[in-house]
């Protein structure tokens, strides 16, 4: 990299001698230089796309047909007329909702565990290491482990019968009733160490004064966890919070590889329904309808983060 | 006096304890469990009671791997199609963050809430126009459809991160590169970027693990075997014989491999990446 520097430099001069450009116009530009590899790549393969996904929603057998008629909303009363969709928002709600709340739980209790002056130094940057596993691991991977474990004949089961909690082989991704439960556990399981990393350093940015004082003034841990942790990480709580529930909403590896939406629809998720949509029955026109429903969805959560992050 | 300390110290530090050892069990059994049964025989795998180890270990399940040349490359195609990625999102992401950082100009504030914005848009909503892009661009099926829609996703995070870490430098750092008649360009390269190994590595290994997780652009854009990366082979492994419990296991150690290294040895780059965007910016 270092190599393209001195020609680029002589290139610089040579422009500003010719007198071109006038050296100080040649200086504003150097910016835009800088930032427009980014921002090509960006317009190609974000607002471009967007704007040609909306086009499609507009009309009848888009990328099938080449001769695809606008169709106006006709796509989008299709897709609000079909119960799947309205099951699928639901589902997804439950999923994104249950999950987003346990991953602040279970991170939390586990930045504070790790947090404490109570354990050993050594063993808290061990199990600092081991806490963050779950997150490395692609989500056909946990879906994988997940289906291990959670099979008719595998281990949670052999567990809970040996516990007597269950007495017969629950089939937790092929039942309709356990599968979207068993699905949002898997995804719990893959998702809290983001939050678990962010309040860890949170924790450790909150100012001992604080605690000092509150101690003099007589408060119990209890109360300066509510009235000082609490509100210090408030902050950082938010922004995971919508960043979680924006990408939650739009889980799909996970779901494919577990249920693939089964059984009869029961983990349908707005994704799973719209992949389903554009790649099983071809129906691009109604898949980038209800694609831009999600976008909507997503981008008014986003809305909120974007503000959240700028008044910080 | 000495009830008081029991309640005080030592009982606390035994709820912790407890704690931590709950903890360390929900996260690390599944992938303890994983790792074990890739060395079990594919019978053992179901047998009752279950064990944790295996009563016969055996590696026989690698070996399979290894010695099939469609698995094999599998794994080429993803170490090869994240080192592009990685490559390519870190040097566009530092020379925008230098922007970011170091020039005030216009529309600096759109392109940061695009930027931004970016990190939320749903995968599934771009796939679609993708696809159809692919298709009219005539690259469906090929490493650049993979190494260019990725960039969609890996390169606002890796702009985010390293204008974070330039803007931990002091302006005068480059500032006295340029005083001296050296080019903008040159305090880049020459100065700023030597000082900012640790942001970049993290932001290459961030960016690593984005690309070699990605499963939804890998499934739809590509088709031939010769393509697949490792997510989609792990698909497709589980969708051909759904009872190779072993060697889809295998394929899931060797599958995290690299990002296991990765984070054992930029563990503290890494962490300082992750948190990032959420704690910092």
């Amino acid at each position: 990299m270092i190599g393209y520097a001195p020609a680029l430099t002589t290139a610089q001069t040579r422009t500003h001698k010719k007198g071109w450009l006038s050296y100080n116009t040649l200086r504003k530009l150097v910016p835009y230089f800088y930032v427009s590899p980014a921002t090509f790549l960006l317009v190609l393969l974000m607002l471009f796309p967007m704007l040609m996904v909306l086009r499609y929603s507009l009309m009848d057998g888009a990328i099938m047909k080449k001769d695809a008629a606008f169709a106006g909303l006709q796509n989008y009363i299709t897709i609000f007329a079909d119960p799947v969709f309205w099951q699928s928002v639901g589902q997804t709600l439950y999923f994104t909702v249950m999950s987003v709340v346990f991953h602040f739980i279970i991170g939390l209790a586990f930045a504070l565990l790790l947090n404490t002056t109570r354990v050993d130094p050594v063993i808290r940057s061990i199990l600092r290491v081991l806490y963050i596993l779950p997150w490395l691991f692609t989500a056909v991977i946990i879906a994988i482990i997940w289906r291990l474990l959670l099979d008719p004949n595998g281990v949670v089961n052999s567990v809970l019968s040996a516990l007597h909690v269950i007495d017969f082989k629950v089939e937790w991704f092929s039942s309709t009733s356990t599968a979207i439960h068993a699905l949002t556990f898997a995804n719990i399981w893959a998702g809290y160490p983001l939050y678990m990393v962010s309040l860890l350093a949170g924790l450790q940015g909150i100012p001992k004064e604080l605690y000092e004082a509150a101690s003099i003034d007589g408060a119990n841990e209890f109360d300066m966890f509510w009235h000082i942790t609490i509100p210090q990480l408030m902050p950082i709580i938010v922004s995971i919070a919508l960043l979680d529930f924006i990408w939650t909403m739009q889980v799909f590896p996970l779901v494919w590889m577990t249920t693939g939406g089964g059984p009869i629809y029961s983990t349908e998720m707005l994704s799973t329904f719209t992949y389903k949509l554009a790649f099983a029955r071809y129906e691009f026109s109604l898949a980038s309808a209800s694609a831009i429903i999600i976008l909507i969805i997503s981008m008014s959560v986003t809305y909120f983060y974007i503000k959240h992050q700028q008044r910080r | 006096m000495a009830k008081r300390s029991f309640k005080n110290t030592v009982l606390p530090t035994i709820l912790t304890y407890i704690g931590l050892a709950i903890g360390l069990v929900f996260a690390a059994f599944p992938i303890v469990w994983m790792f074990f049964s890739s060395l079990k025989s594919n019978t053992e795998i179901f047998a009752l009671p279950p064990t944790l180890l295996p009563k016969t270990f055996t590696i026989a399940a690698y070996l399979t791997i290894f010695n099939d040349p469609v698995k094999v490359r599998f794994f080429i195609n993803s170490y090869f199609v994240a080192s592009v990625v990685t490559f390519l999102t870190v040097v566009i992401a530092i020379l925008t963050a230098y922007a970011f950082s170091r020039y005030s100009f216009r529309f600096k504030n759109t392109l940061n809430v695009f930027i931004i914005s970016t990190q939320t848009v749903p995968p599934i909503t771009l796939l679609i126009p993708y696809f159809g892009m692919v298709v009219a661009f005539r690259i469906f099926d090929t490493y650049l459809a993979l190494v260019m829609t990725y960039m969609v996703f890996t390169l606002p995070y890796a702009v985010l991160l390293m204008t974070g870490y330039f803007n931990t430098l002091p302006k005068e750092l480059d500032e006295a590169v340029m005083v001296d008649g050296g080019s903008s360009w040159t305090a880049l390269w020459r100065v700023i970027v030597p000082v900012s190994v640790p942001g970049i590595v993290a932001t290459a290994v961030y960016t690593f693990l984005l690309a070699w997780n990605e499963f939804l652009f890998a499934l739809t854009l590509t088709k031939s075997m010769d393509l697949r990366t490792v997510p989609i082979g792990i698909q497709l492994l589980m969708g051909q014989h759904a009872f190779e419990w072993n060697e889809m296991m295998a394929m899931s150690v060797l599958g995290s491999l690299p990002l296991l290294v990765l984070y054992l040895v930029a563990q503290r780059y890494f962490l300082a990446g992750m948190t990032a965007g959420s704690v910092k910016s």
